[in-house]
């Protein structure tokens, strides 16, 4: 098959590449799967031993799920249904302890409470992971702690305080939104600017603005300005062009069949290559399921 | 799985936990084929996971054996997807 795969840009948690030579569905199925079928680790259920602060026990444990965790989901195994206690093979501790006192250096009348109290913000730095088991021995270099360190979880004021245990299991993003690995998915398809006679002159600028900056180019040919098609994967396709009388016949929109330029943005728990390449063997891994039901069970 | 069918010619099978996921891209591995007169699927209800997944051929081939071949299919081309999606990030890393 004549496919191709392009790399057009990675940076930190983002990329972008294309695909060009493959199907509508095949491409919707990519990016079903990164959006809800690719595993990740999140906080599932959490143990509430004391919580003062103003923040409900369910509201907390609501946030507390949607934090992202850094845990390789490759690691762990799914929880068997009805397992309660959790071994070391599914499962990531962590705790969260933490009490608001009021300063005694702050200075008199300040009104300010980052000076008046100390730990009144709780932030996601403050979880500790808790090994379990044998945990340590299994992972000895891991770091296992939430992605981003400054999430705010809640606001306390003295007197309050949070001590709570959380487990975190192993789950798809069809189960609950909070296993998503992917801020967002999406592809578009390339689109294809075609211009059905040569345009000159203020024709050519009104068209040149009519679309995204960059797109349609001016050069001065022999004197005389003319338009030119210079890059039309930046546009964004907003049909200005009919809207002008003059230019409305000139210029044909379309879009490639089968160039598809996909953005994948990770969340940060796994590198978005990788996220990429474990979707398709998600894929993969269904066709063979499948397959293996074939075989076993006899067909009349 | 469960298979349905009246001969061995147009079959209905049922896939359970199965979304348009599948089914979409089975069912254009599967339109592939040119023995293939009618292949098609739908979801009974959206508030259960399971798909029908309809074949039918022309002349006397079992259906089961384009729904093999379209599964086999689709592993192949994920393959060649992995495969050249790899290829173009070391290409892309080394060349940075």
């Amino acid at each position: 098959q004549s496919f191709r795969v392009d790399v057009i840009r990675e940076e930190g948690d983002t990329l972008e590449f294309d695909m060009v030579g493959i199907d509508a569905a095949i491409a919707n199925a990519f990016r079903r799967i990164l959006l809800a079928e690719v595993p990740t680790m999140a906080v599932e259920k959490v143990f509430v031993y004391n919580n003062t602060s103003i923040v409900q026990d369910e509201i907390l444990a609501h946030r507390l799920g949607l934090i992202p965790i850094r845990a390789d989901p490759r690691l762990f195994e799914y929880r068997n249904q009805g397992d309660q206690e959790g071994t070391e093979i599914d499962t990531l501790q962590f705790q969260l302890k933490i009490k608001c006192r009021r300063n005694p250096q702050a200075a008199k009348e300040s009104s300010d409470p980052d000076e008046l109290y100390i730990n009144h913000k709780v932030y996601s730095k403050h979880m500790t992971w808790v090994p379990l088991g044998n945990q340590t021995d299994l992972f000895p270099d891991a770091d296992f702690r939430p992605v981003h360190d400054d999430i705010l979880i809640a606001l306390l004021r003295p007197g309050q305080e949070i001590d709570v245990l959380m487990h975190c299991v192993k789950g798809i993003g069809k189960d609950h939104a909070k296993f998503s690995p992917v801020a967002t998915a999406s592809y578009r398809l390339l689109p294809d600017i075609t211009l059905l006679k040569p345009i000159e002159d203020e024709a050519a600028e009104t068209l040149q603005k009519c679309f995204s900056p960059g797109v349609i180019e001016v050069q001065n040919i022999k004197g005389k300005k003319v338009a030119r098609v210079a890059n039309a994967r930046l546009d964004t396709f907003s049909r200005e062009v009919f809207r002008h009388e003059g230019l409305k016949n000139l210029v044909r929109l379309a879009r490639v069949r089968n160039h598809y330029i996909f953005s994948v943005e990770s969340t940060g728990i796994l590198p978005p290559d990788v996220l990429v390449s474990e979707a398709i063997k998600i894929l993969i891994g269904k066709c063979q399921r499948f397959l293996n039901e074939l075989d076993s069970v006899p067909m009349e | 799985i469960q298979a349905d069918g009246t001969d061995g010619n147009c079959v209905t099978f049922v896939l359970h936990d199965e979304d348009h996921t599948l089914g979409n891209s089975l069912r254009y591995m599967v339109m592939k084929n040119p023995d293939v007169e009618f292949c098609g699927y739908c979801i009974t209800h959206p508030s259960e996971s399971k798909i029908n997944f309809r074949i039918q051929t022309r002349g006397a081939l079992p259906a089961v054996e384009p729904f093999r071949k379209g599964l086999n299919d689709l592993m192949g081309v994920c393959q060649h997807v992995l495969n050249t999606f790899e290829r173009s990030m070391k290409e892309y890393r080394a060349q940075r």
